[in-house]
Formats: structure tokens, C-alpha cells, sequence
């Protein structure tokens, strides 16, 4: 089932010259187990390609701040942003001990809806009377601004609206400029958020920490409740769960993200920002994990167990995994007999395309076509690339933050972990602290890797490759289901969910069995279509 | 859920809390899917198209092509001359379009660029159409937008040839789903009138699955039509919000004249499009349309009991409330809470009258108000439905109310843009999905010795 050249010429042979050029550096066809290859990432879309790409303002808002429950996010700009992030990225929060459902916005929209008269006249006065009827009405813990594409434009200063704000109610507003045009998909506003959650949230909570192995999982969304399955596992193994960032999230986890152990990342490219800066700050450490799938999960289990210098730890882990995959595997059987032999594209955000091919293998299928939309080079080819990778000037207009380590709470990575030196030196030999591989890793000879991908890709690897289910957003599911492919979404799920951990990996299971096996696939033509057997004609 | 809204009435003064509107992009870009062949195009940074589009296919579970400038800080900064060219020349080579249509975003309006002389810069293939529409964010709305994309198909591309009147009808349908347009189209069919209806999405955001992918389905209004529509006799504006500037730009650049008509949805609104179609074709009404609005009537009276006399909210766009508000009154409802998030005095005079003439006077009217607004007064004095789109989800379960989905966006329900809310069958769905609200209602509260097999 791979690609010739010929097959893949015949694909560019649509493109003008110049943009066949910039294409073929975003395509890459994995040559064999040893070859290195570099794929073009985070550069420009081509205007007038059909791009399945997003804006800074869809990383920042719509991924990073969304799911945070108990803040209020006001958008300053003209309605629809707000609108169009309002509930659409399915980010499940719930009341808790924390955070009381008086104190819960999650189900809210906030926009400061500009109009003509504002955008001539600059909008701060509007937006501060917005931020002062919000906190009368809502009382929230804390604000987010955040500007869309005009207000860079008219140059309102959200900066010091916020900070009026902060002087007049007594609590934190935070500003963040990630209007639309920043940078070149929704990945510059995942780093704008997480520069500014780390500057001006993370560490100024107070709280100890709580229990024993404490972890944070960061990346994770909780997107139809996935973060949920997580604790549970790790709830169960023994683990505390100081917060999930941002899935059902609430301000007062975030000021205390530093009391954590251990950082667990689930998506790289939204949040490593935080990951790499935690480390600097408080030394602490981090480990890539997937737990998408019953082996990734497995694996990813095991090296957060080995983290921690527990043996009691080590063993309850291969208990609760033993009990897990038990309780699993008899229902799986019946949906792996279908799926085993099938091969799927996975074309999706900037780490889960990789995440997938985990559980899609644990399912028999392959993964022959698999892209992100704002992923970096190292997402696909591992952070040793990333001191070759050179910034361009849309990469330059996103501020990095430079820390130093704190001076009351940084601690060295092996006393986080309560280990020796020498031990935490001879774990970092066992366990990829600090470290993501990259999905190319995972790809085998002939399977095609394709960066920012556009609908005439898409549209003529379908055809050539003819993939029995299809992986994507919404954007490209009806297009594909127009195409005799069953397609499902790993954006929202299509409404269903968990898909991580143990429970996660059944439902999808299921999920995928059935978009494959709906009886109406197999009456796609009309009775009246086929020929006649008496060798006639089609009616239509 | 929403335990946070305030208890007590409380008035917000800037903002949206809870909008219900959007921006105008997302509108143009579903009126240029209703000619044939078109690939709408987002003049601005990507974004806004990738939530276009993820809107639109959401509402329609059907797939939303378009392509974006896809600005970066420089565009922003320098002008956006540069990707529109180059998204031209991109798009005729790589998509083959027969029309391009662009819309601009609030980033390209606050530049200020200057689309139509970009357009007049490129090259345009032989044969090939690019036509525009300003739709900044910052005004009107969602609907806004599809008016002004409606008004530039007409500028762009209607002509009068100077020649003899054709016996034929314009139908301009307004922001409605193809499945009310093609009942639109039906009725217009059984009356035996030519017409060209534009835009016309049937056939593009309802096309068949038959495991043969066409980039450009088969439905659409043709560049042919539209640009014959100047040589019409007449045209039905439907929706003062979405068609009437369409209809009026038609009316002053070739002559063809204007007859500004609600969307069909009710039974007098459908009455007046019949009528409207049966005075300017000169046709007569065929007996199977007297048939279909005496079932009408005929199920009005039978099911009256399960809705006279309810207080109904109804917030949607103009052009779909103002006739729904007049439907339910027909049904013997109270709509005692009209909203809208769409600007326009308009919208508040028609309703009031609409009310006044019903004789309900305690009611709350609003244009450009927001599901915040709603809900404070739901909380206020509580009503027996809800009638709106599917972001009245959250207020219906905070305050136990049940919700009739009708209107743009329904994103959390099957089938409705290929099932009609016009016309007579319109009016049964309408009263079929009231009623069984109620139903479902009464027997979910009902006591178990009230409990009745029949209702
Ligand atoms: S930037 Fe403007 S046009 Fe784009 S989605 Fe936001 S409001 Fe709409
Ligand atoms: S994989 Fe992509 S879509 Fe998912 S959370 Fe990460 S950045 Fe977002």
C-alpha cells in the first residue's frame, strides 16, 4: 500500500510551479527504518490553499484558556470569535470541591462585540465597563482578555486595561495578545498562553504538596472526558492528580502547578512551553506520555512508575494494568476481529495524529497517512532537531520567555522525585525525561507524513490509497464520507468519548468499528444502478 | 449549569454575554455556496475560515469548502494585495472554480484593503468570475453578511439585455436551509411559475452521498441565471434582513421590480409568497397547494389543546423570528419573548405591531439583544417553551424549559436542513415539534395516576 512517485507527481501535477515547490519540503514519504528526513513545519500556509489550519487566537483561547472553568474569558473584538470557540472544543469540566458551580463559566460566552464606532475610536473604554458589569454580575476568580485580529490593529492596550482592572477589583485579569494574524496557525497562540499562564499564574499559589507521588498532567483537555479516565487510572495506582492543564481546570490548580513532582505531557506541541520553562524555573521534570492506546498507556504507566523510587509503586502499577487490561480485552476481541488489516489516515492537531497510531495498532490497523495542522518539526522528527531548526520572522514575532530558576522553589529533578542523584541519573538512562521522539519514528517505509495538509492532498491520497477509515476534523469529514470513506472526528470525538486510557481505548474501539460496518455502506447505489443481468443498461 | 447567572435582574449595558449573532463572513460564505461552482474565499488571517466552515459543517453535516488569504502579521501590516493575487492564481489553478467569491474579515476591513481594485489586478482565467462583498465583522451580523453576498452577486454579475420582460419570477429565499428552498422551489414548481431562485444551496450543503465525490456539486444557481435574473419580471425578496438589499439593487440596475415578502414560514407568510407568485406569473393556484394548507387547518384545530394559550420565547435571526412570532400567535401562543442578535429598529416595530394587533402586552422585545438578556427574563417570569437555535440548549436546562431547535445554528440535531420549516409542510413540522414538546412534557411530569395513554 505505498505511494510511487509517479502517483505522487500526478498529485503535485495540479500545483503552480512555485507552490509544488514549497509543498514537496511538507511532504515527506518515509524512505526506511534508518533514514533521517527532515519535513518543513511551521512556515506560512500558501494563500489560496485550502488549509485545514487555524489562528493564534483558536491555540490561545479556543485550546489553552478555554477549558479553564472558573475564570471569566472575555473576548475583545467583533463577536464571532467568541462565538465560534464558545462550546465547540467539547472540554467537559464539572463542579468540585474547588470550585462550586455558582463559580463555573465554562458554559459561558463573553465578547466585548465591537462595533464600527469602537474600531474607529479604540475599544479600552468599552472593554473596561465590559470587565466591570462581568465581575459585578459573576464575581469570577480571575479574568482572561483576549484580543482578536482588529485590536492589534487599532492598537487598544489590553495590557494596561488589565491591569487597571487588577488595581480596581482586586483580582487577577490577564491579557493576551494573540490576535489571529500571529504567527502562522493556532501554535503561536498556544505559546502565548502558556507564556503568560507561567508568568503571571503558575507559582503563586501556596499550596503543599498533597500526598504522595504527585502529578500533573499537562496537554490534556479533557475533551469528552478523557482527563477524567486519567485520573482515575492514576488515582487508582496511587497517584495524586494536582492538576489536569487545562481539561476542567480551575485558576486555583493553576497558581499551584508547581507543587507537583513530576510533569506528565500528554499534547507537546500546546504545551511544552510550560513543560521546558517549569523545569528552568523549579527544576521540575517532565516525561512525554501517551496514553492513547492500551500499549502506549501500558508503556506510559510504567515509566511514570519507574519515576518515583517506589517498588510498592512499581507493583501496583502492574496490578491495576493487569486488572485493566482484563476487564478490556474479552469486549475489545470482537471489535479488534473487524478492525485488524485496516488501514486509516490520521490528520489532526500537532500530536495526536501520533498518538493514534498507538491505538489504532493495538487494533490491527495501520496508519499510512498521518499530518498535523500546526505541529513544529520536532512534533514529527523529535526534539534533537530542534537547535537546527532555524526561526523565520513569523516564528521571531512570538516572545519567548526567558526564566531563571526560583530562588525559594527551584529544587534539583531528583529531589522532586525524592531519589538519590545517582539513582535519578541512572533512571534518566531507563526513562526519556525531557524528551519527545516525534511521530516519524513511528512511521514505516512508504507511509507519508504531510505537514499542513489541504484538501487537494487529502482528496487525491484518498483516492490513491483508498484508507478503509479516515481520522480528522470536521472540516474534512463530510468531504471524505462524500468519498465512499468512513470518517471520524479526533477533534471532538463525533460527541462520543473517552478515547484515552483503558475505557478510552473500548469506546473507540467500538466507535471505529461501527463507522466501518454501518449497514449503509453497503447500499451506496440504488437497486435501479446496477446493471441488469440480462446485461442491460443502468436506469440513471 | 449556568448557577452562575445572577438571581436577581440585573442589566448589562456593553458586550455580549451569550451572543446570539455572529459575524458577517460566515454568512457570506454560506450565500456563495449557492452558485453553482463556487469556492467562497475568506480575505484574512486563516482562522476565521477554519471556523466558517467548521461551523457551517456543523450545521449542515455536509462538507464546507473555502479557501483564506491566510494573512500573516506582514499582510496585516502591509496589505493584503499580495495574498489575494496569489490566492487568486492559486485558486483557479488548483480548484477550478467557475466563480470565485471573496469576503473580507474584520482584519482586512480594519486595514482598509481595497478587494475590488485587487480583483480588477489579477488575472483572472477567461470565463472566470471573482466577485466580492465587504462583510466587516463589526456591523450587523451573520446575516448581514449573506445580504451583502446576495447584493454583490447581483452587482457583480445581473444584467438587463434591454429586450422584452421574460415571464419568470426571481426568488431570493434568504438565510434559510436548503431543504427550505427546495420546498420553496416545490411550491413554485406546482404553480407552474419560471423561476430562478438565488442562492440555492439544495444540491450543495444536501447533495446525496453515492461514494462519488464532485467538489462542486450539482446544485447551485448558475453565473447563466443569475445574470439572466435582470431580465425577469419581477422578484420575491424574502426576509427584509437577508434579500431585500438584492432585491432593491436588482430593482435600480436593471429595472426587474422588487417585492419585499417575509420568508415563507406560517401560514399567512406562505399564504402571501403563494399569492405574490400567483399575481406576478398570472398562474392559478393549483388544487394540491389547497389540499396541503387545509391539512393546515385541518391540524390546527385538531391539536390546538396541546399549545393555545403557552408562553413561548423565540430568538433567532429577524427574518426567521418575524414570521415564526406571527406563526405562533396563528397557533394561539403567547410569544411573549422576541429577540433577535441582529441590529435593526425594524425587528422591534414588526414584532410590537405583530403582538399588539394578538393583544399581548406583557411581552419583552429585543433586536440585538443576547441569550444573557433572554435568560434574565425567562428568570423573571418563566414561559412554557422555548423556540431557537440550539444555544438556547443551556437555558432551557437551567430553567426547565423545553426547546424547539429552529433557526441558524442547529448543531445538536439530525436532519433538520433538509426538513422545511416553509410553506404548508413547513407549518406541520412546525406544529408537529411544538406540539410533541408539550406532549413529551406533560408526560415526563405527569403524576403516574395522571399518566394517559391518550393525549
Ligand atoms: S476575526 Fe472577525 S471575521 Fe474572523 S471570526 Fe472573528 S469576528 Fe469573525
Ligand atoms: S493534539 Fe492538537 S488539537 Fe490536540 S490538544 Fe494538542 S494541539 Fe490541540
Amino acid at each position: 500500500m505505498t505511494i510511487s512517485d509517479i502517483e505522487l507527481e500526478q498529485m503535485y501535477s495540479r500545483y503552480p510551479d512555485k507552490v509544488k515547490k514549497n509543498r514537496k519540503k511538507h511532504i515527506v514519504v518515509k524512505e526506511g527504518p534508518e533514514a533521517v528526513q527532515k519535513i518543513e513545519a511551521n512556515t506560512r500556509t500558501i494563500p489560496g490553499i485550502l488549509t485545514q489550519r487555524g489562528c493564534c487566537y483558536a491555540g490561545c483561547k479556543g485550546v489553552v484558556l478555554g477549558p479553564i472553568k472558573d475564570m471569566a474569558h472575555i473576548v475583545h473584538g467583533p463577536v464571532g470569535c467568541s462565538y465560534y470557540a464558545w462550546g465547540t472544543r467539547r472540554n467537559k469540566a464539572k463542579a468540585d470541591e474547588n470550585t462550586p458551580p455558582e463559580k463555573m463559566f465554562s458554559t459561558m460566552a463573553f465578547t466585548t462585540d465591537m462595533q464600527e464606532s469602537d474600531i474607529v475610536f479604540g475599544g479600552e473604554k468599552k472593554l473596561m465597563t465590559m470587565i466591570d458589569e462581568v465581575v459585578k454580575i459573576f464575581h469570577p476568580r480571575a479574568i482572561t482578555i483576549c484580543a482578536t485580529c482588529p485590536i492589534g490593529l487599532i492598537g487598544d492596550d489590553i495590557g494596561a486595561v488589565a491591569k487597571a482592572a487588577e488595581a480596581k477589583h482586586g483580582i487577577q485579569v490577564l491579557s493576551f495578545n494573540c490576535e489571529g494574524y500571529k504567527g502562522v496557525s493556532q501554535s503561536g497562540g498556544h505559546h502565548i498562553a502558556n507564556n503568560n499562564l507561567m508568568e503571571h499564574v503558575i507559582g503563586r499559589g501556596t499550596r503543599d504538596k498533597v500526598g504522595k507521588h504527585v502529578v500533573n498532567i499537562l496537554g490534556e483537555y479533557n475533551i469528552g472526558g478523557d482527563g477524567w479516565e486519567l485520573e482515575r487510572i492514576l488515582k487508582d495506582i496511587g497517584y495524586t492528580v494536582n492538576c489536569v492543564l487545562t481539561g476542567d481546570s480551575s485558576y486555583l490548580d493553576i497558581q499551584n502547578l508547581h507543587a507537583a513532582q513530576l510533569n506528565l505531557v500528554q499534547c507537546h506541541r500546546s504545551i511544552n512551553y510550560i513543560a521546558e520553562m517549569m523545569e528552568t524555573k523549579y527544576g521540575t521534570p517532565w516525561l512525554k506520555v501517551n496514553f492513547i492506546g492500551i500499549e502506549a498507556t501500558i508503556e506510559s504507566l510504567r515509566q511514570v512508575a519507574q519515576c518515583f523510587d517506589d517498588e510498592e509503586l512499581v507493583q501496583r502499577t502492574e496490578e491495576i494494568i493487569a486488572r485493566e487490561v482484563a476487564r478490556i480485552t474479552p469486549s475489545l476481541e470482537q471489535y479488534r476481529k473487524i478492525c485488524t488489516g485496516k488501514t486509516a489516515f490520521t490528520l489532526v492537531g500537532g500530536s495526536r495524529s501520533h498518538h493514534y497510531q498507538y491505538l489504532l495498532r493495538d487494533l490491527g490497523m495501520e496508519v499510512v497517512v498521518a499530518g498535523y495542522e500546526f505541529a513544529h518539526r520536532d512534533d514529527y522528527e523529535g526534539r534533537e532537531v530542534i537547535p537546527t531548526i532555524v526561526a523565520d520572522a513569523d516564528q521571531k514575532n512570538i516572545p519567548e520567555l526567558h526564566l531563571e530558576p526560583d530562588k525559594e522553589l527551584f529544587e534539583e529533578g531528583h529531589i522532586h522525585l525524592s531519589m538519590s542523584q545517582e539513582k535519578f541519573e541512572e533512571l534518566k538512562k531507563r526513562v526519556p525525561l525531557s524528551y519527545y521522539g516525534g511521530m516519524y519514528k513511528c512511521m514505516k517505509e512508504g507511509q507519508i507524513m504531510l505537514d499542513d495538509f489541504n484538501h487537494h492532498e487529502i482528496e487525491s491520497l484518498i483516492e490513491m490509497l483508498k484508507p478503509d477509515i479516515f481520522f480528522s476534523g470536521v472540516r474534512d469529514k463530510y468531504v471524505t464520507h462524500k468519498m465512499g470513506v468512513p470518517a471520524k472526528q479526533l477533534h471532538s470525538y463525533d460527541y462520543s468519548g473517552p478515547y484515552a486510557g483503558f475505557s478510552g481505548a473500548l469506546v473507540f474501539a467500538r466507535d471505529v468499528t461501527n463507522a466501518m460496518t454501518t449497514p449503509a455502506w453497503k447500499m451506496l447505489d440504488a437497486p435501479w444502478d446496477a446493471p441488469a443481468a440480462s446485461g442491460g443498461a443502468p436506469d440513471a | 449549569m449556568l448557577e452562575c447567572m445572577p438571581k436577581q435582574q440585573v442589566e448589562h449595558t456593553v458586550g455580549k454575554i451569550n451572543p446570539a449573532k455572529t459575524c458577517q463572513p460566515i454568512g457570506a460564505m454560506y450565500a456563495s455556496l449557492g452558485i453553482h461552482g463556487c469556492l467562497p474565499h475568506s480575505h484574512g488571517s486563516q482562522g476565521c475560515c477554519a471556523y466558517h466552515r467548521m461551523h457551517l459543517s456543523r450545521h449542515f453535516r455536509d462538507a464546507v469548502l473555502a479557501t483564506s488569504s491566510s494573512f500573516t502579521e506582514g499582510a496585516s501590516v502591509f496589505g493584503g494585495a499580495a495574498n489575494l493575487k496569489t490566492s487568486i492564481k492559486n485558486v483557479f489553478e488548483i480548484y477550478q472554480p467557475e466563480v470565485m467569491a471573496v469576503h473580507t474579515t474584520c482584519l482586512s476591513e480594519t486595514i482598509g484593503d481595497d478587494v475590488p481594485t485587487m480583483i480588477r489586478q489579477s488575472e483572472v482565467p477567461e470565463g472566470k468570475y471573482v466577485i466580492h462583498a465587504n462583510t466587516p465583522s463589526y456591523k450587523g451580523s451573520h446575516v448581514t453578511g449573506f445580504s451583502n453576498m446576495c447584493k454583490a452577486m447581483v452587482t457583480y454579475l445581473a444584467q438587463y439585455d434591454g429586450g422584452m420582460r421574460k415571464e419568470r419570477v426571481n426568488i431570493l429565499p434568504g438565510f434559510v436551509n436548503p431543504g427550505d428552498m427546495r420546498e420553496m422551489k416545490r411550491i413554485a414548481q406546482e404553480m407552474g411559475v419560471d423561476f430562478i431562485m438565488y442562492p440555492d444551496t439544495t444540491d450543495v450543503l444536501d447533495s446525496p452521498l453515492t461514494s462519488k465525490y464532485e467538489m462542486y456539486p450539482k446544485g447551485g444557481a448558475t453565473v447563466a441565471q443569475i445574470k439572466d435574473s435582470g431580465n425577469s419580471k419581477a422578484t420575491l425578496s424574502l426576509g427584509a434582513w437577508s434579500s431585500d438589499a438584492a432585491g432593491v439593487a436588482l430593482q435600480e440596475k436593471c429595472g426587474v421590480a422588487c417585492i419585499p415578502l417575509h420568508i415563507p414560514i406560517g401560514l399567512k407568510a406562505t399564504d402571501e409568497y403563494i399569492m405574490a407568485l400567483r399575481n406576478t406569473a398570472g398562474v392559478k393556484v393549483p388544487s394540491t397547494l389547497t389540499v396541503e394548507r387545509g391539512q393546515v387547518i385541518d391540524t390546527l384545530i385538531d391539536t390546538h389543546f396541546h399549545y393555545q394559550g403557552k408562553k413561548v420565547a423565540v430568538f433567532g435571526d429577524p427574518d426567521t423570528v418575524v414570521p415564526l412570532t406571527e406563526f405562533l400567535i396563528t397557533m394561539g401562543m403567547k410569544p411573549v419573548y422576541v429577540m433577535t442578535g441582529t441590529p435593526g429598529a425594524a425587528f422591534e416595530d414588526q414584532t410590537c405591531k405583530m403582538l399588539d394587533e394578538a393583544n399581548i402586552t406583557e411581552r419583552k422585545i429585543k433586536a440585538e439583544g443576547d441569550l444573557f438578556d433572554l435568560q434574565m427574563w425567562i428568570k423573571e417570569a418563566k414561559v412554557d417553551l422555548l423556540v431557537g437555535t440550539s444555544y438556547g440548549k443551556y437555558i432551557a436546562r437551567a430553567e426547565d424549559i423545553p426547546l424547539v431547535r429552529v433557526g441558524f445554528p442547529i448543531l445538536d440535531r439530525a436532519v433538520h436542513p433538509l426538513m422545511p420549516i416553509v410553506g404548508y409542510r413547513g407549518c406541520l413540522r412546525l406544529i408537529e415539534q411544538i406540539s410533541n414538546a408539550l406532549l413529551d412534557r406533560r408526560d415526563r411530569d405527569s403524576l403516574d395516576e395522571d399518566y394517559e395513554l391518550v393525549m
